[in-house]
């Protein structure tokens, strides 16, 4: 198509000034919105997917019950998803009776100092000396106790889950569980895990 | 971080002198959700780890770690509270 040459007269100057002006403050204005958007997550995940932890805690005694428990409020508190999956001893953790009774035991436990050889922690008395000992470092350490490590955690939104199996084997009913706990299985389990960036067995 | 923050102004000062991990993470969090966006909380802290913990936190949570220093055996800390809109 022919361009038709055009006569360059004050009118048509004025006129391409305007119509330059225009795109460029539309430019501007869109490259604006650009900048003023919501920024990604810093940790580069998106607002809509945040991190995610999912724990298995295993074990029933006081030293093993806190790994699990610090991990996931700390991670609720860098604003990470956490479910913690309470099966076989570790599920005494949520027993309103059991936990605040959990032991440490000094039996085949070489790295426990009780001033004792390691054999001799099979006497009676052993454990509840070993747990006391290790409940005044807690204390003098100024370490939450775990029912306020458990709060913290469903406070901030942790899912406390309990393995329905270890219930029906080891007899446990769920009024003798924590409030605030849920109830589910292994498939349950892993279908969390299976989004989640890190996954821990303790 | 430009300055050791001692000439911060502070919102909110909180103590978790004699604490361990995970309670100076965990206070911090709960200080900061009380604060409004762009206020700053000063942590004081003994535990070791918080030299390396402060900094993944705020990384973590997008709150912003604008100093940190020592003094006198206390670890300080200055955290700027993140919010929505906030361009820095």
């Amino acid at each position: 198509m022919a361009v038709q040459p055009v006569e360059l007269t004050p009118a048509v100057e004025a006129r391409i000034k305007q119509e330059v002006d225009a795109r460029v403050d539309a430019a501007l204005q869109a490259r604006l919105q650009e900048l003023l958007a919501p920024r990604p997550h810093p940790n580069g995940a998106s607002p809509a997917r945040r991190k995610r932890l999912a724990i298995v805690a295993s074990k029933g005694t006081l030293d093993m019950a806190y790994p699990p428990l610090i991990l996931a409020t700390t991670a609720a508190a860098m604003d990470w998803e956490v479910g913690i999956f309470f099966t076989f001893y570790g599920l005494d953790i949520l027993n309103r009776k059991k936990l605040p009774r959990l032991k440490v035991p000094p039996l085949g436990n070489p790295a426990m100092p009780v001033p004792v050889p390691n054999l001799l922690g099979a006497l009676p008395g052993m454990t509840a000396l070993a747990t006391a000992m290790m409940q005044r470092w807690f204390t003098r350490a100024r370490i939450p106790k775990l029912e306020q490590l458990l709060e913290t955690a469903r406070a901030s939104g942790v899912q406390l889950i309990s393995c329905t199996t270890t219930m029906g084997v080891m007899g446990v009913r769920q009024e003798e569980l924590l409030p605030g706990v849920t109830f589910a299985g292994a498939a349950t389990f892993l279908d969390f895990a299976s989004e989640a960036d890190v996954t821990l067995f303790v | 971080m430009a300055s050791n923050g001692a000439d911060l102004p502070v919102d909110r000062t909180l103590d978790c002198r004699g604490t361990l991990c995970p309670v100076p993470i965990i206070q911090a969090r709960q200080a900061l959700d009380a604060l409004a966006p762009g206020q700053v909380l000063q942590v004081l802290a003994t535990d070791l780890g918080s030299k390396a913990d402060f900094p993944a936190f705020a990384r973590h949570t997008g709150h912003e770690l604008l100093a940190a220093r020592e003094q006198d055996g206390t670890f300080i800390y200055y955290l700027r509270k993140a919010g929505p809109g906030r361009l820095e």
